[in-house]
């Protein structure tokens, strides 16, 4: 019983001191990476014999559109921590991870459509890879906005949960719409069984921007939950000490 | 001849394409680092508040 009453009181506390202690390690990482992965993106590699520079967009779709897909995974994988074991601190995850996914979604979105206006002559078609990574952003959007419509912060992460839940479906369709339908959208060169289809110069980077980008979700995940555990926890008694000055900020 | 930065910028005619892709992604991403610590200081703000009045409500009564 004094293991649950410690639990229940210190877990979004001590999850605000490992943000506050986490944060800068992970921007400094995350600025490496970048730092890294640009300048192999941008300069070192080689322009694609049939797509020019114009593939140098790549570094910021591809991994764009795969953390779309990974924020979602977490967030649904919280969704359903929150609904099963009422955990607030996987509420907490669930809610940081929407905008955060919202943002990656649209991000793939814009600049697949600014990459598809070169290469293909249009900036969007009705294809099956295209409309079922819209329908992700719409998810989000959904899942923010029933984090938001209830009072009750608790009833709307759980709202929330479900409606990301039924979502999952998605994922796969995304995943594969490249092999199921016949799209205009390229299939993938970097995930097959067989040898990547894409030359070491140019994934190498690639991988690095898809890693800074992961360490970038990590990054802002954490800090976004820092403002979630303040509101979750406004009048327990760290929270007061805070305001009060008694143990320090952030 | 296009001088280093030139074709660098120019990037083989895309560049309106590939920069505009970049420009957009550094300002989605920078905003979603600047506007939740924005928010978590405002937090900290109506927390601090909250408590400055509570002590002076306090020491009223």
């Amino acid at each position: 019983m004094n293991f649950a009453a410690l639990h229940k009181y210190a877990s979004l506390m001590h999850a605000y001191r490992l943000s506050c202690r986490l944060s800068p390690w992970l921007a400094g990482l995350c600025l490496l990476l970048f730092a890294w992965g640009l300048v192999g993106g941008l300069l070192l590699a080689p322009a694609d014999y049939q797509q020019g520079d114009s593939f140098r967009i790549m570094y910021v779709h591809v991994p764009a559109a795969w953390m779309s897909m990974f924020v979602y995974m977490v967030m649904a994988t919280a969704g359903a921590v929150a609904l099963v074991w009422k955990l607030k601190i996987a509420e907490i995850v669930a809610r940081a991870s929407a905008p955060l996914g919202a943002s990656f979604t649209f991000l793939a979105l814009v600049t697949g459509s600014v990459w598809g206006k070169p290469m293909w002559g249009t900036w969007w078609v009705w294809d099956a890879r295209l409309t079922s990574e819209l329908i992700l952003l719409f998810l989000y959007l959904g899942v923010i906005a029933l984090h938001g419509a209830l009072d009750d912060r608790r009833s709307g992460a759980r709202a929330g949960a479900v409606l990301t839940l039924i979502g999952v479906v998605n994922i796969p369709i995304i995943h594969y719409s490249v092999e199921w339908w016949s799209t205009l959208h390229q299939g993938s060169t970097v995930t097959k069984f067989a040898k990547p289809s894409i030359h070491i110069d140019m994934l190498v980077p690639l991988l690095v921007m898809i890693s800074a980008f992961q360490c970038y979700f990590a990054w802002t995940l954490l800090i976004r939950m820092r403002r979630e555990i303040l509101d979750y926890d406004r009048n327990a008694s760290w929270v007061r000490d805070l305001g009060r000055g008694v143990v320090t900020k952030c | 001849m296009l001088s280093g930065l030139e074709a660098f910028l120019h990037m083989g005619g895309y560049g309106a394409y590939v920069w505009s892709s970049y420009g957009l992604a550094c300002v989605v991403l920078i905003l979603n680092i600047v506007l939740p610590l924005r928010a978590e200081r405002a937090a900290l703000f109506r927390i601090t508040r909250r408590e400055a009045l509570g002590d002076q409500h306090d020491a009223t009564s």
